[in-house]
């Protein structure tokens, strides 16, 4: 009887080994050698893509023509941004989706995981021209020499002025640029103010701790290394330009007065903050030239490009990109739609239905950054007029986009961010010295990233 | 019982087995056995044995992260049952009102905790929060509640006072429970108010308080929607507060922003032992505060 028991505990158990074990399927490592990429191929079959969401005009113009190019072709798309749990489950079950819409700082991590396959091929193979694509784009999809990514859209910040409080403070908006961080400094203390002892307007908003990478390089540090493997986050200037970035919130009563007083603003309404006059200046991405000019036209704004040190403009980029993931089913539809919607061609049809409309609402068209260099030259010569200060707005978005860079792909591009996030995080708050913060992230960082170029050239050894 | 009676019984049991089976036993196993390998969902999963349970220990972010939810449970815990049974003892007396304001406090509960997390930004904002403005009303300068570290954990225990409603439910139920005759005796022995509350509510209705201490607690440890909304999901990506970072919060994180779910399962098993360990103790503390009227609970 004991024995008997023995052998179903025993049987179970290996029952439940066998069943874990055989439980997660994965798609990891499965290549695409099966696919034909051709441009003038007839393709059939379905595609689902995931991830692609703010279906507006710039979109459906664009999806209008790759469907046509895809012929046969059953389109479905799930919109809204890609949902990180979702596309894994699928992976998990071994059935991705065929394309995926992702965030370009995410393409390392997920080519890294063998998530998503090299492009080469697909390039290739439908004759995409990754040289008309901008430089910092194409290399935050680019990890270990492979591409893994088609860039779309590029994020750009110019510098936002409210050229009122500039006038009443005696201030050029060269003292707000970002070229002198003295004066930015000097223009900080002189814009602020304050009504019974709390903040009334904010001088200049450094945007930490999102634009930390923007200030670091500014000061002539790239935070990671160009190949992705060496975390620089305690260089000394990065540290010197944390101390300088929080010394600007430090100076205004501390971050944590900014931020309150800044979340409790009507950013995207016409009470924003330029509009009533409680911000003086601050670097802003790109997109917010439309909101501003659209709610609040009349605002007294000025705008030119972030400097750098040397007074030379600088943006940190950011954006999309398509990616197919590893198993997907029909990955020749996938690349045939990742080309068309990034060629100059769609998006130039894109920016003239965009034109069309802005007519319509009796608005200018401020243009397209595309993270295509050559749609972005023939877009920008489509755009119309909104009269100064826009004009200027529109002017030193191209100009920013002209001086990009991107933190590149690595392995561990999440843990990277997060451990750099958490250590400004914790000087905004007071918890710890830049340089303590700093090193302590360089720590973490570089650990994650020896970790996770261990485990991926590992995976490539064995399979 | 006779062996069609067995089957017949088993046939009625087989929906709740399977779903049990399916959906209870198989992730725990599966989950225990994930915490043993190194599995990023894309790639088949390695076996690293009790390396991830090692790394808990070094990790200074679970640390964090656990003293974190410690403080919020202690200190959320007694004051949600403080609050709950003070507006169930405000309700007991309601009379013909007690239906209207059983509504009334039930109402938020109903709010999704993501718009609670929202809701806390704009009410705790230091700058022009409400919170603050009240305060302001009785001379109090009240702090930054979201941006300030030592701020954010009280904040956020407050916040969650909003949902107090099921448990003023709960205790309003056992305290309609308690016989009249025991007051009326206490009475007559010259018992006032507290000592009535003290020596015959309170044991009266000490299961109740027990089961939201016990529900509560573990809720407590599992927190998760509203810190989550508030400082680490969309539109607040780029603050993420380390004195809101709780325990579940950096298992998500590790599980779907790192991917890595071994770590996460890992994670998860210490949780369930931490809580089995608290809800062990409760149980035993429980053994000389609860009165279980006809004797103990089994």
């Amino acid at each position: 009887m004991r024995s008997n028991r023995m052998a179903a505990s025993a049987l179970m158990a290996g029952g439940i080994l066998v069943l874990t074990t055989a439980c997660a399927v994965g798609t990891g490592g499965a290549d695409d050698s099966g696919a034909e990429y051709d441009a003038e191929a007839e393709l059939t079959g379905e595609l689902s893509v995931m991830g692609f969401g703010g279906v507006d005009e710039v979109a459906t113009t664009r999806m209008d023509l790759a469907k046509e190019a895809l012929g046969e072709v059953e389109v479905s798309v799930a919109e809204g941004e890609l949902d990180l749990q979702q596309f894994l489950s699928a992976a998990a079950t071994g059935d991705p989706p065929d394309l995926i819409y992702a965030n370009r700082d995410q393409i390392g991590s997920l080519a890294a995981r063998g998530a998503i396959v090299p492009l080469e091929r697909c390039i290739e193979g439908e004759g995409i021209d990754t040289g008309m694509f901008v430089e910092s784009a194409i290399e935050q999809v680019t990890l270990d020499g492979q591409v893994y990514g088609i860039p779309e859209f590029n994020v750009v910040q110019v510098t936002m002025a409210n050229a009122d409080l500039l006038e009443q403070a005696g201030l050029e908006l060269s003292d707000v640029d970002g070229s002198d961080w003295e004066a930015v400094t000097a223009a900080n203390e002189a814009l602020t103010k304050s009504d019974g002892g709390k903040l009334s307007v904010i001088g200049y908003d450094s945007k930490l701790p999102e634009f930390f990478p923007l200030w670091a390089k500014a000061n002539g540090v790239d935070l990671i290394s160009e190949d992705g493997r060496e975390a620089k986050l305690d260089d000394p200037g990065a540290v010197e330009a944390l101390e300088w970035a929080v010394g600007i919130y430090d100076a205004q009563g501390g971050f944590g007065d900014v931020k309150a007083y800044r979340d409790s603003a009507d950013f995207f309404g016409e009470g924003n903050q330029f509009a009533t006059d409680v911000l003086g200046a601050m670097p802003m991405e790109q997109w917010y030239i439309n909101v501003l000019g659209d709610v609040s036209p009349d605002a007294p704004m000025a705008f030119t490009t972030v400097k750098d040190r040397q007074g030379e403009p600088i943006a940190f980029s950011s954006g999309s990109a398509w990616a197919i993931p590893a198993g997907a089913a029909n990955p020749e539809a996938a690349c045939r739609w990742a080309r068309v919607m990034t060629a100059v061609d769609s998006w130039e049809a894109a920016a003239q239905a965009r034109v069309d409309l802005r007519e319509e609402e009796g608005k200018p068209f401020t243009g397209l950054l595309t993270g295509n260099a050559e749609a972005d030259e023939l877009i920008r010569g489509m755009v119309t007029s909104g009269g100064e200060p826009w004009d200027t707005a529109v002017a030193s978005t191209y100009e920013a986009n002209e001086h990009t860079f991107a933190l590149p792909a690595s392995p561990a591009d999440a843990e990277f961010e997060s451990a750099m996030q958490d250590a400004v995080n914790s000087v905004l708050s007071g918890e710890a010295e830049p340089a303590d913060a700093l090193a302590e992230a360089q720590q973490t960082a570089q650990k994650a990233l020896d970790d996770a170029w261990a485990e991926m050239e590992q995976s490539q050894e064995e399979g | 019982m006779t062996r069609r009676e067995n089957r017949a019984a088993l046939l009625f049991l087989s929906p709740w087995l399977i779903g049990f089976a399916v959906f209870t036993a198989w992730p725990l196993i599966y989950s225990a056995y994930l915490s043993l390998t190194d599995y990023d969902v894309i790639n088949d999963p390695t076996f690293v044995g009790f390396d991830n349970y090692a790394e808990l220990f070094s990790d200074p972010k679970v640390a964090l992260a656990l003293s974190n939810t410690l403080f919020f449970t202690v200190v959320q815990v007694p004051l949600y049952v403080i609050v709950s049974l003070a507006l169930a003892l405000l309700l007991a007396r309601a009379g013909r009102a007690s239906g209207f304001f059983r509504t009334v406090f039930f109402l938020p509960k109903m709010t999704p905790p993501v718009a609670v997390g929202i809701l806390f930004l704009l009410l705790f904002n230091g700058q022009n929060g409400l919170f603050n403005t009240a305060l302001g009303t009785v001379g109090i300068d009240g702090p930054s509640w979201t941006t300030d570290p030592a701020w954010v954990k009280p904040g956020l225990v407050i916040m969650s006072l909003w949902t107090v409603g099921a448990s003023v439910l709960i205790l309003l139920a056992a305290l309609r429970g308690v016989p009249d005759e025991l007051y009326e005796s206490a009475r007559i022995d010259g018992a006032g108010w507290w000592r009535q509350f003290l020596s015959v509510t309170l044991p009266m209705i000490s299961p109740a308080v027990f089961f939201i201490v016990v529900v509560n607690t573990i809720a407590g440890l599992q927190t998760f929607d509203e810190a989550y909304t508030a400082f680490f999901g969309a539109g607040n990506t780029t603050y993420g507060n380390d004195a809101a970072l709780f325990y579940v919060i950096y298992l998500f994180q590790q599980a779907f922003q790192f991917l890595n779910m071994g770590y996460a399962a890992a994670m998860a098993w210490l949780l369930f032992l931490v809580i089995m360990v608290v809800t062990a103790i409760q149980a035993v503390v429980s053994r000389r505060l609860v009165h279980y009227e006809g004797g103990t609970a089994r």
